[in-house]
């Protein structure tokens, strides 16, 4: 049998398509927060607590409303983006004139509140939601079986990632968002309505968030701290692919999550720093990210 | 004549609380409940736990030979330093006399150094090392509820007499999760089983799918868990999806609450086989205990740590009452000689040791089949009672250095 890193090939192909699957959770996570950060200037680090949030939406309206999972990955994003704008609107609103470190600090904090509210009403050990029946089930692929809802996870994930992408390099909508993080106060002369541009984007950030805790909530179990146990590594995935880089952020998700993969059969005991040093080295050699403009 | 009345009741009262002082000192009982209030393991210990003591008082009459007793509690995050911390506070400045529950070893061991240098009791139920009954036993430490030795013998041996011979272990990275493997390897090779392997993820971890690709590659029958919560909850949901039962191998849960399986949803969780110290729908006394319990926790249902919570408490304040003082030494004496019973129905033939394990019956359980299940939390088939001489640790094994050899 042919070795590679003294794995077998057939093996180590399993485990590369694995870190592919959590790549993709991780794209589509640092996507969402590239795009609030590229636009807004804030560090959204409340993006774990709306990551839960999406999970627990479609929990409630599978429990309370008979809603199925394809009705949850719609409506749950919409949910939880409705919160945010409320968010937007009342409070981060007042911080854009102000360093990053207050954005910071205020969506930390509503992240342990959000957090400790989900944590007060449903517990810590998390709910069980099953994987949709059309996506249940797997295939022998030889080297290993692969449950169909991961292959829907990696290619919901890629469409969204290519969407948004095009979205904002080849639309015009896309151009007036780029224009409006370069020069806010020109593209509001042109007649362009920039703060309801700057709140409908982060809507449609957390929605990222949102649509991304819909997909983990059948693979992971549905906790109040799942997206704190997550958020932190996907800071790291902007931070390496350069702060609101949309391609970079897509780019460095899939590309860490194979790392971390290999990681994970090399040496396992490493897997959840290995993140981490690479972060330290890029920031040593490339301070912008691997995708970024420039201090 | 009123006034003289008055004068009469408040030397009555003096008089009484002197004699009081005399035996308890400043004329109160306080026990902390240290436990997790917030995070991985604050439903199996948490406010349950709480809730649990101030049941053993309400329940032994709220005062011990007239004295009252209070219910005090902390958040000890899990993390050694805080409990420790916390401890040394409770000891010096408030008067508390034992601390109940610490969940987590590392909070656990760092709590009995401190109660060991002040001669105070500890009541450890949610910690599982088998240290604390060790290298870190006291005379004044008490082991309560399981361990990992208990927990090794009672699943490993039943899965290896199933036929489960060749293992394969996902470890959390961390001084229980080794010591669990080392516990459940153990009893494998002393049934004749064998170890194909084992692959330590880090605490927390959430993906699963790489470690059990691994497992199911080293061909191991059994794919023994050493881990806790949401991990085990985590690897369990997984296995299912990456078809590793399907495939013919096993999963042994070494370490499974009742509401992690609550979590997990009993499709998920059926056929799987775990040793628990207390299951509240085995007998009439437990249900009724339990029930008591419910009321108070909105319907769930107590795991074995807020059974033998109360149990702990409840012991410790008939010693109390036995010892007629608070000094930590005499009332651990006592805690010795009284027969352990209480009405929660745990430790059943309970005893203690000279190494301050609480010994007890356990019980092999099996998680029903969704239909057989008659309603919430009706969760568990009781397999096999597993007397507790069998269950724990041998006391001639012991490294504790108050057991005589």
């Amino acid at each position: 049998m042919m070795t590679l890193f003294g794995i077998p090939t057939a093996a180590l192909f399993g485990q590369l398509l694995l870190g592919l699957i959590n790549g993709a959770f991780y794209a589509v996570l640092s996507l969402g927060l590239a795009l609030i950060f590229g636009l807004l200037n804030i560090i959204n680090f409340s993006h774990g607590a709306q990551y839960m949030m999406g999970a627990f939406v479609a929990w409630l309206g599978l429990t309370y409303m008979g809603a199925n999972y394809w009705v949850a990955l719609a409506l749950a994003p919409l949910v939880v983006a409705a919160i945010g704008i409320v968010l937007e609107r009342t409070m981060l609103s007042r911080l854009y004139k102000l360093d990053h470190l207050y954005g910071l600090l205020l969506t930390f904090g509503l992240a342990l509140i959000i957090e400790g509210i989900f944590r007060q009403l449903y517990g810590i050990s998390g709910i069980p939601y099953a994987v949709p029946k059309e996506l249940a089930g797997g295939w022998n692929l030889g080297f290993m079986y692969l449950p169909i809802y991961r292959a829907w996870v990696v290619i919901a994930s890629l469409v969204l990632c290519v969407g948004t992408w095009l979205l904002i390099e080849k639309t015009k909508l896309g151009a007036y968002l780029r224009a409006a993080t370069e020069n806010p106060a020109l593209v509001q002369a042109m007649g362009i309505n920039v703060p309801i541009m700057i709140t409908l984007t982060y809507g449609f950030g957390v929605a990222l968030a949102a649509f991304a805790g819909v997909l983990a909530a059948p693979i992971y179990s549905v906790n109040p701290l799942m997206g704190s146990n997550l958020i932190i590594v996907v800071f790291a995935v902007v931070v390496i692919g350069g702060m609101g880089s949309i391609m970079g952020s897509i780019v460095t998700g899939f590309m860490l999550g194979l790392l971390e993969g290999l990681t994970k059969v090399i040496y396992p005991e490493a897997a959840s720093t290995v993140i981490f040093m690479v972060m330290v080295v890029v920031l040593l050699i490339k301070p912008a990210g691997l995708f970024g403009k420039g201090a | 004549m009123l006034k003289k009345a008055l004068i009469g009741a408040v030397a009555l009262t003096a008089l009484t609380a002197a004699q009081a002082q005399a035996q308890y000192s400043d004329s109160k009982i306080k026990i902390g409940v240290l436990t997790d209030l917030s995070g991985t393991y604050s439903d199996l210990a948490g406010k349950g736990a709480i809730v649990a003591a101030q049941m053993a008082v309400e329940d032994f009459g709220g005062k011990v030979n007239g004295v009252p007793v209070e219910i005090v509690s902390a958040d000890h995050q899990n993390k050694a330093d805080i409990a420790s911390s916390i401890a040394r506070k409770w000891y010096d400045a408030e008067q508390v006399d034992a601390i109940a529950e610490l969940v987590t070893t590392a909070a656990a061991i760092a709590v009995r150094e401190v109660s060991k240098e002040k001669g105070k009791i500890d009541l450890v139920s949610g910690a599982a090392s088998t240290a604390l009954t060790n290298a870190k036993c006291s005379p004044t430490g008490f082991h309560w509820t399981y361990d990992t030795a208990a927990l090794a013998n009672g699943t490993a041996n039943a899965v290896v007499k199933n036929g489960g011979k060749s293992w394969y272990f996902l470890t959390a990275d961390y001084a229980f999760g080794h010591d669990l493997q080392a516990q459940t390897e153990r009893v494998v090779k002393a049934n004749g089983g064998e170890i194909k392997g084992a692959v330590r993820h880090p605490f927390p971890n959430s993906d699963f799918s790489s470690f059990l690709l691994q497992a199911q590659a080293s061909g191991a029958q059994i794919i023994g868990l050493a881990n806790a919560g949401a991990d085990t909850i985590n690897a369990i949901k997984q296995a299912k999806e990456f078809g590793i039962t399907q495939g013919g191998q096993s999963l042994a849960g070494m370490l499974v609450f009742i509401t992690d399986v609550h979590s997990l949803g009993l499709e998920t969780a059926q056929g799987m086989m775990m040793t628990t110290g207390y299951y509240w729908n085995r007998d009439d006394e437990t249900r009724a205990w339990s029930k008591r319990w419910s009321a108070k926790m909105d319907g769930k249902m107590p795991s074995m740590v807020h059974a033998g919570t109360y149990s702990s408490v409840m012991h410790y304040l008939k010693a109390l009452a036995a010892a007629k003082t608070d000094d930590g030494m005499k009332v651990a004496d006592q805690m010795r000689a009284l027969p352990i019973k209480d009405v929660s129905g745990f430790a059943i033939n309970g005893k203690i040791r000279a190494d301050g394990r609480m010994v007890h019956d356990m019980y092999l359980a099996q998680v029903k089949k969704p239909a057989d299940s008659k309603g919430a939390w009706d969760y568990y088939n009781i397999v096999r009672t597993i007397p507790g001489d069998d269950a724990y640790q041998p006391l001639a094994d012991s490294k504790c250095d108050l057991v005589k050899k």
